[in-house]
């Protein structure tokens, strides 16, 4: 007799140790293909993994094999119009047909595609970032207080009445109260029932009878319905919970200085900044801000992809922003998180005002103010009067980008001091 | 006649039980001496685990199981592959694996073909019966697993890893294709392995204390022999055995590598023969469960069905041609043994005097035990069967400009058909011929392979990368000689250090 064995419960995943193994050895040539397209992902898309693709050539596995050519000779079947001795032209090599049959191993194709999830994929571009550190240190979250439910209590106002269970409670108490005085004229009437019976009714022992049941029915009459004793209250508390709301700030210089490596580099930060708050909260909303005089709410593809010329007004952002945030994303709702990317160029005359905007209006808002300035020149006046605000401030950081390379140090800086 | 077991599609372990109890007795009426069987219910996701370890329950951890895993199940998940219905191991206890999303009717044709046709194949047929050792293969997996976790542990993933990267390239060339390997069973290996690791090592150092400083008086005479002194086709025991630098646990992991190819080598020469046993054996047997009253019209119709599709070859210019099923031919084949034993005609008894009106069991039983694919299609490929495929013969030579038809399925062609076919299912002609040729103990140590082509089929560019990886094994340069049609040496592809 065979036996039979269910396998299907256990030894599930028994694979999962060489697709690590495989992820493990071909750590570099993942990190790289995602890197490269990074640039082709939308910021707020992190729910789905990655499909990856790394050149076949780098994971084939070499065994001694013959090539085409030489003399071969195989055996077809379907014969049609052959007859012995027929010459017929070679086949190309994909042409289908008789030639294929050289091709068994399959290796045609050039790029090896395969899917990671999603956790596989932050991890893996987080993977600089020491993210196990960063997980230790949660971002704090502001807290907002809920109203909850908490059974129920026999005082309160009256909107908090819980009707069935207070009837259910009065009714209770009316059986319970009226117990003894019912049983007692059970009792009674059967015993007036009786004398009557027995002498017609009207002797003394009748009489006083006869009080006594009224007495009783009085009695159990003037049982309340409903006492203040038998009223319910529905109870509520308040209890803190954590807001899992944030926003997050893109603000973008797009005046014509910017270049399309220094935009690609600040998306690159971008989808870092999104990545890292998902982690911690379950709602992420952003608001893209394009400027260069002028400041302007856009969407992404009109944040990243769209040109414009003029000069610089870095003040003009961070006006629409207090503006936003004043309108839609009240400070005591929600987590405020804002990154600025810039080349670093601004007018002159604005950066104090940037300065003081951002310390008297937006900062006192804000979980945390990240600046980044991408260029390979000097700093210029608008750094300056930024570095004023880092000893005062926080939850205000700035870090200066040279190359794609600088990215996740800058990044890891930052959240280090931000999580301490 | 009796009631139908059952009629939905569902199965339950109870239906199971009963479709085998039925199916085993009618195996044993037909004689078929199995191991006993084991079957195990997995879902999908396990099977394609247990494609990407080559089908084995247990392997060692690789990176490239884990590979060939990936690109399964992505091909899965698209719909681009079917998974096949089952996988079979030949061990005793025989191990078949049944997927959870199969029906009821495919779990009988599973069991019929896999724990009663592969099964008693396994058992009955003279290469596994010689090379391959069924109750000790789990036992030897297992051990295998458990040294190669033990190495990573002691030697670190990445060493291991290289290692087994460099082994499983020369794997196809760590086979005994001559010499009976010998049996292997856990007990004894893990008996054996401290000593053997010690020995090893002393004959190669042996080897190499005798030789190495020996730089005195040369004359004539005193040319050192070729060392080995016959060439030897197994690189991997090669290396095993005599590799200067290798440590001990690096031998065994070698050897570990060797013995599953091995395993593996009959399974590669007898795939037409196995899959056409287990098909005319699950088609006789549900059909006869049929007659029995046993089973459905319409399970038989779903039957049908796939035993059409499995056993269907498509003609060389169909999109779907991918060479010869060796499902169709097998089945077609061990039929047809059946047809010419019961009701055979004039051709037949011209072609197989021996066998024609004889007993169909015991000439299918006596086919089943002696033959391999090279053997058994030059033996009973029948004039009739090339009709039926219609197979012709084209001959490819790379110095034409044109491919020459050079037989086809008449008179004049049978016997080259049945030749061309029976060469196309010999592994030695199918793959590169190269063998340990020298080593040059007096010098550097340098390890000369010959390639000797067949039919001038040339090698492909791989072998630059294999040669690295003979390289990290043997420690010293290693060199490749291709020989030309008259002997010489063509030319010479080295790897230096």
């Amino acid at each position: 007799m065979a036996q039979l064995i269910d396998r299907r419960p256990n030894a599930k995943n028994k694979s999962t140790i060489n697709r690590q193994r495989f992820i493990r050895r071909y750590k570099k040539q993942i990190k790289k293909a995602i890197s490269e397209q990074i640039s082709e992902r939308s910021i707020t898309n992190v729910d789905s993994g990655e499909s990856v693709s790394i050149p076949s050539r780098d994971i084939t596995e070499p065994t001694f094999r013959n090539d085409k050519g030489g003399v071969r000779e195989g055996i077809y079947p379907g014969n049609k119009e052959f007859t012995q001795g027929d010459r017929i032209k070679r086949p190309d090599d994909q042409g289908g047909g008789g030639g294929r049959r050289a091709s068994d191993s399959g290796e045609g194709e050039d790029e090896f595609v395969f899917e990671i999830s999603k956790d596989e994929y932050l991890d893996m571009l987080f993977d600089d970032l020491e993210l196990p550190n960063l997980q230790k240190n949660q971002l704090r979250k502001m807290t907002k207080s809920k109203t909850v439910r908490a059974g129920f209590t026999s005082d309160g106002v009256p909107t908090n009445i819980n009707i069935v269970r207070s009837l259910r409670s009065a009714m209770s108490r009316r059986i319970g109260m009226g117990a003894e005085p019912r049983r007692r004229l059970r009792e009674l009437e059967a015993e007036l029932e009786a004398l009557r019976q027995e002498i017609g009714g009207d002797g003394k022992r009748c009489l006083e009878l006869q009080q006594e049941v009224e007495a009783l029915r009085a009695r159990i009459r003037k049982i309340p319905f409903i006492d203040t004793f038998d009223l319910r209250f529905n109870n509520f508390v308040q209890r803190p919970e954590p807001t899992s709301q944030a926003v997050m700030f893109c603000l973008m210089d797009v005046s014509g200085s910017m270049d399309r490596e220094t935009k690609d580099i600040a998306k690159r930060f971008y989808i870092l900044l999104y990545l890292f708050l998902t982690r911690s909260y379950r709602d992420v909303d952003v608001v893209y801000i394009r400027h260069h005089t002028q400041a302007k709410e856009v969407d992404e593809e009109e944040f990243f992809y769209s040109r414009e010329t003029g000069g610089t007004i870095v003040s003009s952002a961070l006006e629409l922003t207090r503006d936003i945030i004043a309108q839609r994303y009240p400070a005591t709702d929600w987590n405020i998180y804002a990154a600025q990317a810039s080349d670093g160029d601004n007018w002159n005359d604005d950066s104090p005002v940037c300065e003081q905007l951002l310390a008297k209006q937006l900062l006192p808002q804000l979980r945390y103010y990240a600046y980044v300035e991408i260029t390979k020149r000097d700093h210029q006046g608008l750094w300056e009067h930024y570095t004023h605000l880092l000893d005062s401030h926080e939850n205000f950081a700035m870090q200066h980008i040279r190359e794609f390379e600088d990215i996740y140090p800058v990044f890891r800086e930052f959240f280090r001091k931000h999580a301490q | 006649m009796s009631e139908p077991i059952s009629s939905g599609a569902d199965w339950t372990f109870e239906l199971i039980e009963e479709y085998h109890a039925e199916i085993a007795a009618i195996a044993e009426e037909f004689g078929l001496d199995t191991y006993p069987n084991q079957i195990e219910l997995i879902t999908a996701e396990q099977m394609l685990d247990a494609y990407a370890s080559v089908g084995m329950p247990i392997g060692y951890s690789h990176w490239s199981f884990g590979k060939h895993f990936i690109r399964n199940e992505q091909q899965y998940r698209r719909g681009r592959m079917g998974l096949a219905y089952e996988i079979v191991i030949n061990s005793n206890p025989c191990i078949a694996y049944l997927m959870e999303e199969n029906t009821m009717m495919m779990q009988a044709l599973v069991i019929a073909h896999a724990s009663y046709g592969h099964n008693s194949f396994f058992k009955g047929n003279y290469l596994f019966q010689a090379w391959t050792d069924a109750e000790a293969i789990i036992d030897y997996l297992v051990f295998a697993k458990r040294y190669v976790a033990e190495c990573e542990e002691r030697y670190g993933i990445e060493e291991v890893e290289n290692l087994l990267d460099s082994c499983h390239a020369l794997q196809n060339h760590g086979v005994d294709r001559y010499k009976r390997p010998s049996p292997i069973s856990m007990r004894e290996e893990q008996r054996r392995l401290k000593e053997r690791e010690a020995y090893l090592q002393s004959q190669v150092n042996d080897l190499w204390l005798k030789t190495v400083p020996q730089k005195v008086a040369e004359t004539e005479e005193d040319t050192p022999a070729n060392f080995p002194q016959e060439p030897e086709e197994n690189i991997l025991y090669f290396i095993e055995k005599n590799a200067p630098l290798l440590e001990p646990w690096q031998r065994e992991v070698v050897r570990i590598v060797r013995k599953i190819g091995q395993y593996f080598y009959p399974q590669r020469q007898t795939q037409v023969m196995n899959e056409g046993w287990a098909c005319f054996w699950h088609y006789h047997l549900l059909n006869e469960l049929y007659d029995r009253g046993k089973v459905t019209d319409g399970f038989m119709l779903e039957f049908l069905q796939s035993h059409t599709n499995v056993v269907s070859q498509p003609e060389f210019d169909s999109e779907y041609f991918n060479g010869i099923n060796p499902y169709a031919l097998g089945y077609a084949m061990m039929t047809d043994i059946k047809r010419i034993c019961v009701d055979p005609d004039d051709e037949d008894r011209k072609w197989f005097p021996d066998i024609a009106g004889s007993n169909w069991q015991q000439t299918l039983d006596f086919a089943m035990r002696n033959f391999k694919d090279e053997s058994f299609v030059s033996q009973f490929l029948s004039p009739r069967l090339i009709r039926e495929f219609k197979l012709f013969s084209i001959l490819d030579d790379d110095q034409q400009n044109e491919l020459e038809v050079t037989s086809i399925h008449n008179d004049a062609g049978y016997q080259t058909i049945r030749q061309v076919l029976s060469n196309q299912y010999n592994l030695s002609m199918n793959e590169p011929n190269i063998q340990v040729y020298n080593v040059d103990i007096r010098g550097d140590r340098t390890l000369t392979l010959r390639h000797v082509p067949h039919n001038n089929v040339p090698l492909a560019d791989t072998r630059g990368e294999v040669l690295k990886h003979l390289k990290r094994l043997w420690g010293f340069n290693v060199k490749l000689e291709s020989l030309n049609a008259e002997g010489k040496v063509k030319n010479t592809e080295e790897c230096a250090a």
